[in-house]
């Protein structure tokens, strides 16, 4: 279980770490807390020439919450947004959500940047951030973009972000009403078999808004509109969440592996999603 | 073979300068390395916990860091919890209620308590078990685990409060 031989690199800003991506090409990678890419590495299913690690990068650290939105800089580690007040208040569904990402050792080291870029359907961040309407900032040898959550996942392992772009934060909108992230998993410390992220409000006795994505059920993460639409100006009654399971079910496409077979899988997605709405529904 | 570099590391208050790959991981460097061998590999692969140690403030898998990660780290093993009077309360309790069999989880399961109790000194059990979801255990059935974590945490509230 040891990875073949690298470089290792600690630039102490953000420049050096770019210029470092820079100077070579696609030998280079960035690690963050390593917890998806040490593993890759170690069954040699990710081979690196040069790592960059960005830990002293002062500028990709702390989280902000003002004036009606919230940046999470990429190295902030799941402990840090569980342990943060300010932002379980702006952002309830995140320390929820977090709080069910492997195990505590892992949630020490893990960071939030290294979850969203990482490209792995079995991350819990990605369908999170596209439930909320995050932005990821980019920046790269040729200036800074802002690519929305929604349409930065393209595939397994690959994304909007071009190999020298480092992913330096994550800006979303303090999430008012209800929430819950419904997650299934075979034992504490397991990538979802299936998992929800749902954001309703209320007005009225019906669902005014709705926002809702699921984990590990395509290559991608998949922010369903259709499901939210099917909710929004009903009673979230029976008939309301069954059109929206089935809406969901019509956009998602998992596959078999040692977590089951496809049919089951479709299964426990539409349960995860049925009471991840009616938990959402009590909280709005 | 990768070029090798110097690495610091304070383990148990001591500083230890070494030379090594920098793909070498943390658990070997300690084993290997520095003779340090309470923390253990039982998987290799991130899942068990057997490799618990402290770094900076935070319990982390040795097996998942690369020592080059590690550099001007402050680290602690089990070996660093006991004083010079014999051993640590979490020990104690681990022996007193039988919180261990074949104890080859042992010492990241203390390592991993001691961090849990820095950070909640008063922990329901659920807590406990929720904190202590990263360890795993073969043997005893996490009852007594959970039983000798929680005494302890008694213990030295109790002592705190009598100071
Ligand atoms: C036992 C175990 C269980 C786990 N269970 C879960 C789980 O249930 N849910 C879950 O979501 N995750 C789980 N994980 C993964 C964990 O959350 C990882 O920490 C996370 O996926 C990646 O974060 P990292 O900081 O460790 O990134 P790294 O491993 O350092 O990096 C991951 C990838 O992203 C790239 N990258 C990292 N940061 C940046 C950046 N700022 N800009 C550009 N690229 C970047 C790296 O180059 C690499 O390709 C588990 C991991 C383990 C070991
Ligand atoms: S040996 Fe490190 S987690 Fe099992
Ligand atoms: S006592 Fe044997 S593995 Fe825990």
């Amino acid at each position: 279980m040891i990875p073949s031989a690298f470089e290792y690199h600690r630039p102490g800003d953000l420049a050096s770490a770019i210029g470092l991506l820079t100077d070579h090409g696609d030998e280079a990678r960035v690690i963050a807390g390593g917890h998806s890419l040490i593993p890759m590495m170690k069954l040699r299913m990710a081979a690196v020439g040069h790592l960059v690690d960005l830990q002293a990068v002062a500028e990709l650290k702390g989280i902000t919450v003002e004036g009606g939105r919230v940046t999470i800089g990429a190295m902030v580690t799941q402990a840090e947004l569980i342990g943060h007040e300010g932002l379980a208040r702006a952002v309830p569904l995140l320390r929820e959500a977090a709080l069910q990402i492997a195990d505590p050792q892992v949630r020490y080291v893990g960071t939030v940047g290294g979850n969203v870029a990482n490209g792995d359907p079995g991350n819990d961040m990605p369908g999170l951030m596209q439930c909320l309407g995050a932005s990821f900032t980019l920046v790269g040898p040729g200036g800074t973009r802002e690519v929305a959550a929604r349409g930065f996942y393209h595939g397994l392992y690959a994304t909007e972000r071009a190999d020298d772009e480092i992913l330096t934060r994550i800006t979303l909108p303090v999430a008012a009403g209800g929430y819950a992230y419904e997650k299934q998993k075979r034992k504490i410390g397991d990538y979802a078999t299936a998992a929800a992220a749902v954001l309703l409000t209320k007005s009225g006795g019906k669902v005014a808004s709705a926002s809702i994505a699921t984990t590990n059920l395509s290559d991608v993460p998949v922010w369903s509109e259709a499901a939210a639409a099917a909710l929004v100006g009903s009673d979230c009654g029976a008939a309301a969440v069954k059109a929206a399971v089935a809406a969901m079910l019509g956009d998602i496409d998992p596959q078999k592996d040692n977590r089951g077979p496809i049919e089951f899988k479709r299964h426990v997605a539409g349960v995860i999603l049925g009471r991840a709405i009616a938990r959402a529904w009590a909280r709005a | 073979m990768g070029k090798k570099m110097q690495v610091s590391l304070t383990v148990n208050g001591e500083v230890h300068e070494v030379l090594a790959e920098p793909r070498e991981l943390l658990i070997h460097t300690l084993r290997e390395k520095l003779g340090i061998t309470g923390p253990h590999i039982g998987c290799e692969t991130s899942h068990c916990g057997a490799c618990t140690v402290d770094m900076n403030g935070r319990s982390v898998k040795a097996c998942t860091v690369f020592v080059a990660q590690a550099d001007g780290a402050e680290i602690t093993t089990i070996e660093g919890l006991g004083g010079p009077d014999g051993l640590h309360v979490l020990q104690r309790m681990f022996r007193e209620h039988h919180g261990l069999q074949c104890g080859y989880c042992t010492p990241g399961m203390i390592t991993r308590a001691h961090r849990l109790l820095q950070e909640n000194p008063q922990p329901t059990e659920e807590e406990v078990r929720f904190g202590m979801a990263g360890n795993l255990c073969r043997c005893t059935g996490y009852q007594n685990i959970v039983k000798a974590i929680m005494a302890a945490a008694a213990e030295m509230n109790a002592k705190e409060a009598a100071e």
